[in-house]
């Protein structure tokens, strides 16, 4: 009998390790394939296509991209200022949300509940939004209308009242009452100490939402000066005029002979690299909360 | 009124959010009004030209509305149900695995790509596939096949759509599925393993019926928004290659190429509707059934 369980532990443990492999294989390689191409030689791409490892190794998709830095920089400028206000923001407002409806003591809490997820169930779709940002806000080319759309999602909602429920016990906010305590105070000064790891959570699906959104730009953005950083990407990788556009601006002549494939994986590279430099510290806490969101359902 | 006075500050704390919703989600159902008017730019919202269900007819009889619900439906089945038994085997395996840092290591991997913005995803696709350059002409160069334009050919999208899916959502519902089999307590495989059950059958009849309530909860969620697409995954995939579009337009495609591609605003909205509307009465319906089934899984 252990003969035999031993074989299949055995036999699961050779599974379970190739499996791994080769899914986490699956996952690595389409960015190993960008970054081999950003390091290769225009030519050689055009020659040979992309591979793996670079045919021919240059630096030059960099350099093109870094000639004319002022877009890649203005574009990620207008990301960190509408990640880091939607976040900061999102987050304020949310967790004031979640924790008025976690308040046992607070009547209608139930029927402001509903009021906030009916909006998942039923719309009036994107043509009546785009409209009303448009037409009625006037919102078109406003850094507005890239922050304020992102700033609350019904589930962020949920999630962050579970998350209050079960890290600040009912008893400690009545107690913090008896004492004198005001609500906003409890809030400010208990809840928001107690429930760190819900709001990490939270501010990461925020931040992650704001740093890669284009869409909020395709739709409310004109001005190429305020595009966010994923459609400046976008726009560089499906306009096959690019580098005649980006020398236009400039007076300077480029030619016709320059690094178009490899500077668009540079240009991916240079986008995505910091969101993989920082997403060892991140995933940590997003798995640990997710982790309690899952078990508390 | 008491209440109100009495919990004001609650109030106050909760009113953002209750006007944000109002704003971004209340005010535009009256917007739907479009759905039945010929729109245009100039008129305001009630003057523009009423024609009554004229847009719904058109989407009806082109075919167009039901080739869009089809597309959107089968999508999203088969992501729901590929994306969950794959999460399943994938983190039954995972936990099996005696390596700590070996462990940790592949989760983060295969966690990345849910990271990473779909343009990248499309960057990948582009790298990939693209018919002068692409990874994958290149390789069949290399075994002497002759290159394949993938972009011409509608029927190999729907697998690339899905397995791109797939690839991207992994390691999310990995992670959830992982927390509930952390949540296992150990007594049950001890027990089992002392009654002479093997492995395999410790995984089959402990684990995965363990894992029912997460699954359902899953897919449940999933089964209320059936009818919403993921816009970000097709738009950045497929774009406005009009090639593929038999095969690959779903309805959020649709309505957004419409909005800004096309101009057909009465359209647009009509189709909205009809996706808002079907979703309702599909997401009430499904809670309905599984209310008389097992209360305990209710959406609401």
């Amino acid at each position: 009998m252990t003969i035999k369980d031993d074989r299949y532990t055995k036999l699961l443990q050779g599974l379970a390790y190739t499996v791994t492999v080769l899914v986490s294989l699956a996952c690595l390689i389409p960015f190993l394939l960008i970054l081999s191409a950003s390091l290769t030689a225009n030519e050689s791409i055009i020659r040979e296509g992309y591979h793996l490892i670079p045919a021919e190794f240059s630096l030059e998709g960099y350099k093109t991209v870094f000639t004319f830095p002022d877009e890649v920089l203005r574009a990620y400028g207008v990301t960190i200022i509408t990640t880091v206000t939607g976040t900061a923001l999102g987050l304020f407002l949310m967790t004031m949300a979640g924790y008025v409806l976690a308040r046992k003591d607070f009547k209608y809490r139930n029927g402001f509940s509903f009021y906030i997820y009916f909006t998942t169930l039923f719309g009036g779709g994107l043509v009546p939004w785009y409209i009303m940002m448009t037409k009625y806000l006037q919102l078109t080319d406003s850094l507005k209308a890239l922050i304020l759309p992102g700033l609350m999602t019904p589930f962020l909602i949920i999630l962050m009242k579970n998350f209050i429920r079960s890290a600040v016990p009912e008893e400690l906010i009545e107690s913090a009452k008896i004492d004198g305590a005001g609500d906003f105070r409890i809030y400010w000064r208990i809840v928001l100490q107690l429930s760190m790891p819900g709001i990490a959570t939270v501010g990461l699906f925020l931040a992650l939402h704001y740093w890669n959104d284009w869409f909020g730009s395709s739709l409310f953005i004109n001005d190429p000066h305020k595009y966010q950083l994923q459609f400046h990407l976008y726009n560089v990788i499906n306009s096959a005029s690019f580098i005649a556009n980006m020398g236009a601006g400039t007076g300077i002549s480029l030619g016709a002979d320059l690094p178009t494939e490899s500077t668009k994986m540079a240009m991916a590279i240079v986008v995505t690299g910091p969101i993989l430099f920082l997403y060892p510290f991140v995933q940590r806490y997003f798995v640990k909360g997710l982790t309690i969101g899952a078990v508390k359902g | 009124m008491h209440e109100l006075v009495r919990n004001r500050v609650l109030f106050l704390m909760l009113l953002p959010a209750l006007l944000f919703f109002l704003i971004n989600s209340y005010f535009p159902m009256v917007g739907v009004y479009y759905a039945f008017t010929q729109f245009d730019f100039n008129y305001g919202l009630f003057d523009a030209p009423f024609v009554g269900l004229q847009n719904f007819e058109f989407l009806w009889k082109s075919g167009t509305l039901v080739r869009l619900t089809l597309n959107t439906i089968g999508y999203n089945l088969a992501f729901i149900v590929l994306g969950n038994v794959i999460a399943i085997a994938c983190a039954i395996l995972l936990s099996e695995l005696r390596s700590k840092w070996f462990k940790k290591l592949t989760q983060s991997i295969m966690f990345l790509p849910y990271f990473v913005s779909f343009v990248i995803l499309s960057v990948i696709v582009y790298n990939v596939f693209n018919y002068d350059s692409g990874f994958f002409n290149t390789l069949l160069a290399q075994f002497g096949a002759g290159p394949v334009d993938v972009y011409s050919k509608p029927v190999v999208w729907i697998f690339l759509i899905i397995l791109f899916y797939l690839w991207k959502n992994l390691g999310y519902s990995m992670v959830i599925y992982l927390a509930a089999i952390t949540g296992i307590s150990e007594e049950y495989y001890e027990a089992a393993k002392i009654d002479g059950a093997h492995i395999f059958q410790r995984i089959w009849y402990i684990t995965v019926p363990m894992l029912k309530s997460t699954f359902v909860v899953l897919l449940l969620f999933s089964l209320g928004s059936i009818m919403k697409g993921q816009f970000d995954l097709f738009y950045q995939l497929i774009g406005n290659n009009g090639l593929l579009y038999n095969t690959t337009d779903i309805l959020d495609t649709y309505v957004f190429r419409s909005l800004k591609v096309t101009f057909d605003i009465g359209m647009a909205t009509a189709a909205g509707l009809y996706q808002s509307l079907f979703g309702f009465v599909l997401i009430m319906t499904v809670n309905y059934i599984i209310r008389k089934i097992n209360d305990d899984y209710a959406l609401f």
